[in-house]
């Protein structure tokens, strides 16, 4: 018996749905069909009512779960795909992040966000959208890698009372499977060591902590000691699991699979240069996608992310410095 | 007749007619008097950022406030004073907000008309347009779930954010989902200074509302009584199942977008027209045709109104306003979730 990244995600809203009488399902195609993924496959069935399709209009999707969780209800909105919640943006990040601080009504919703790329995607179904909600004040951005997390932090994201963003990545729905589903879980802001080792730090998140993985698996045979971090949630960033992995090892990476231009690699980097400068035996680098819309040919998108081998090669490069 | 703590009588439902106009006169004179007074504090450089009037849009407003139940939920704009007193709100809460009291409802944090009670079904505006309808869709959506019937939702906005993407897709969901959603379009002939020929090409907006599958109603926005009549009716049916409503009310914004805008692109022949009658000036000569008030009567509650007023401002200016030493500085409900970062 084993259970998918995709599955876990279904078994966490099938959970929550059961546990609370106050959780409900609002999207495109989330009812009867299941979801365009089928994260909320006989969702529908199982839990009369509560997951319901939504009209094409990410802004009024946001809008209608910002006015449910003001009346208590703890809502899990699924846009589609990551992308298209820029159409929603203005209510993610002006209504829905803005609430508490306003008015001390906290705003419990749940945005599941499938992001990052799969080969033949294109520009419009692959992006990477953690960086652009992080840089906004009252949202939890969280970036799950395993299939125990993608369970038990969406979990947790149900339960937060303020807007958590739940990037789940697409590339790893169907083939990251794990025996079974957690008991227990590391809470949300804490980061989790990966992979141990002495001589460089990748910190990464989300299906890059599957790329950073082989990597280091990969330098191991040339006696290379790799430790990966893997975020987990990239707001709140645990930066001290970061400065004590940097402490042990004297060399940062930081890899990601988001655009260059800030971001979170840029912000790790800036907090370990600020807080742990002494501890650094070489400069910090970073290893981001391309710097271009993300392409749909194979040849192209493969070039565009980073892989184990890019990683292997910015890391060699870093453990010469 | 008028109460010393505004709010909606027990029962106001069947309060209709005569005693109604009354009712809403009170909330329109509250409402232009209480404007004046911020528009005076403006010029004396007493409140900090802009303000904004609903000076000729106040039967409208009052009319909503006064059509709904405290149990029902009112997203108001920029221009509905009238309405939010008519609902509810203390005028004491609403010169906290301008002059930035800390124990004004926002605390300091957000000003003038943004502000609201979200759990007693008073939502504070964000400044993009359009975007509280969806809010107020979901509330409505979310006493549904769970099993609360018999209440409606009423959101407003001017003719110029009817061009938005929001209200459409408001309009569109609140209709797929049947809900009592009652929307308030004030066609005040201008969006800040852009005319109604560069905001929409169709006669009439209430024709938009066959396009969502939503009742539509067109009003006469200086007139008390037709208000009342009109926004009555819409809130009534949408309360007894109708679905949701469309009202679309003419008039004219008798001041500029704010107070900072002389609103100079006024066309003179415009203000001289049906249009620009002033609403209050025509609810009194009402109260007055219809033997609901004399003169006196008229006279006295206005002086009493001015005192409630004078009474707030100075409460409120001996108030203590926000500190940015015991300001926690995060915006978030949840304690352990805030980084340390914030903290630097």
């Amino acid at each position: 018996m084993s259970i998918t990244y995709l599955e876990a995600i279904r078994e966490a809203q099938a959970r929550a749905l059961k546990d609370d009488p106050r959780v409900f399902i609002y999207g495109q195609d989330v009812g009867a069909f299941g979801g365009a993924f089928k994260a909320t496959k006989n969702l529908a069935k199982e839990f009369p009512g509560r997951v319901l399709d939504s009209p094409i209009s990410e802004d009024a999707m946001m809008g209608l779960a910002v006015g449910a969780a003001i009346e208590g209800l703890r809502p899990i909105i699924e846009m589609q795909f990551a992308d298209f919640s820029t159409v929603g943006f203005n209510q993610i990040v002006n209504q829905a992040a803005t609430l508490f601080w306003r008015t001390n009504v906290p705003c419990p919703v749940t945005v599941r966000l499938p992001c990052g790329g799969t080969s033949g995607s294109g520009p419009f179904h692959s992006q990477m959208m953690e960086a652009i909600y992080a840089h906004y004040p009252g949202l939890i951005v969280l970036t799950p890698a395993t299939v125990e997390d993608a369970y038990s932090m969406l979990l947790e994201a149900v339960a937060i009372d303020d807007p958590v963003i739940f990037c789940e990545h697409k590339f790893l729905y169907y083939h990251l499977k794990a025996d079974k589903l957690p008991d227990t879980a590391l809470p949300v802001g804490k980061a989790r060591i990966a992979r141990e080792g002495r001589d460089l730090t990748i910190v990464t998140y989300s299906a890059m902590v599957h790329e950073c993985v082989a990597a280091a698996n990969e330098l191991a045979s040339e006696g290379w000691q790799i430790e990966v971090v893997d975020l987990r949630s990239v707001k709140p960033l645990d930066t001290d699991t970061v400065i004590a992995s940097v402490a042990r090892t004297g060399r940062l990476l930081c890899v990601g699979e988001a655009w260059p231009w800030g971001g979170v690699t840029a912000e790790v980097i800036a907090r370990v240069a600020s807080e742990g400068y002494e501890l650094l035996d070489a400069p910090p680098q970073r290893l981001n996608a391309r710097n271009t819309p993300v392409p749909y040919h194979p040849n192209l998108w493969t070039a565009h992310r980073p892989t184990a081998r890019a990683v292997v090669s910015a890391a060699r490069k870093l453990l010469r410095t | 007749m008028l109460e010393t703590v505004p709010g909606l009588p027990a029962g106001d439902a069947t309060a209709l007619g005569r005693e109604k106009a009354v009712l809403a006169y009170g909330f329109m004179l509250r409402a232009r008097l209480l404007d004046d007074k911020f528009a005076t504090l403006y010029r004396a450089g007493k409140i900090h950022g802009g303000v904004f009037l609903g000076r000729g849009q106040e039967a409208l407003s009052a009319a909503i406030g006064v059509s709904l139940r405290d149990s029902d939920v009112f997203a108001p704009l920029i221009r509905d004073a009238a309405g939010r007193l008519a609902f509810g709100e203390p005028i004491v809460d609403a010169v906290r907000n301008y002059l930035g009291s800390a124990l004004g409802p926002m605390r300091g944090r957000d000003g003038n008309v943004h502000r609201g009670y979200p759990r007693e079904g008073l939502l504070p505006m964000i400044s993009h347009l359009g975007a509280m309808i969806s809010v107020v869709n979901g509330v409505l959506f979310a006493r549904r779930l769970k099993g609360q019937t018999g209440m409606v939702g009423v959101a407003t906005l001017g003719e110029g954010g009817t061009s938005t993407g929001a209200f459409h897709e408001a309009l569109n969901q609140a209709s797929i989902e049947k809900l009592p959603l009652v929307m308030v379009v004030a066609n005040n002939q201008f969006a800040y200074s852009t005319p109604n020929s560069r905001q929409f090409a169709c006669d009439n907006l209430a024709d938009r509302a066959l396009g969502y599958g939503m009742g539509a109603h067109n009003v006469d926005g200086t007139s008390l009584p037709d208000c009342l009549a009109t926004i009555g009716q819409a809130v009534e049916t949408a309360r007894n199942g109708g679905g949701p409503q469309l009202v679309v009310a003419s008039l004219l914004r008798l001041c500029g977008h704010g107070e900072h805008d002389d609103a100079g692109y006024i066309d003179p022949k415009l203000k001289a027209s049906p249009l620009g009658r002033d609403c209050l000036k025509l609810a009194e000569e009402y109260l007055l045709s219809q033997k609901l008030a004399d003169a006196a009567q008229l006279a006295v509650w206005r002086s009493q109104v001015v005192g409630e007023i004078e009474e707030a401002v100075n409460q409120v200016q001996r108030e203590p306003t926000p500190d940015p030493f015991t300001e926690k500085w995060t915006a978030l409900s949840s304690p352990h979730l805030n980084e340390m970062h914030d903290e630097i």
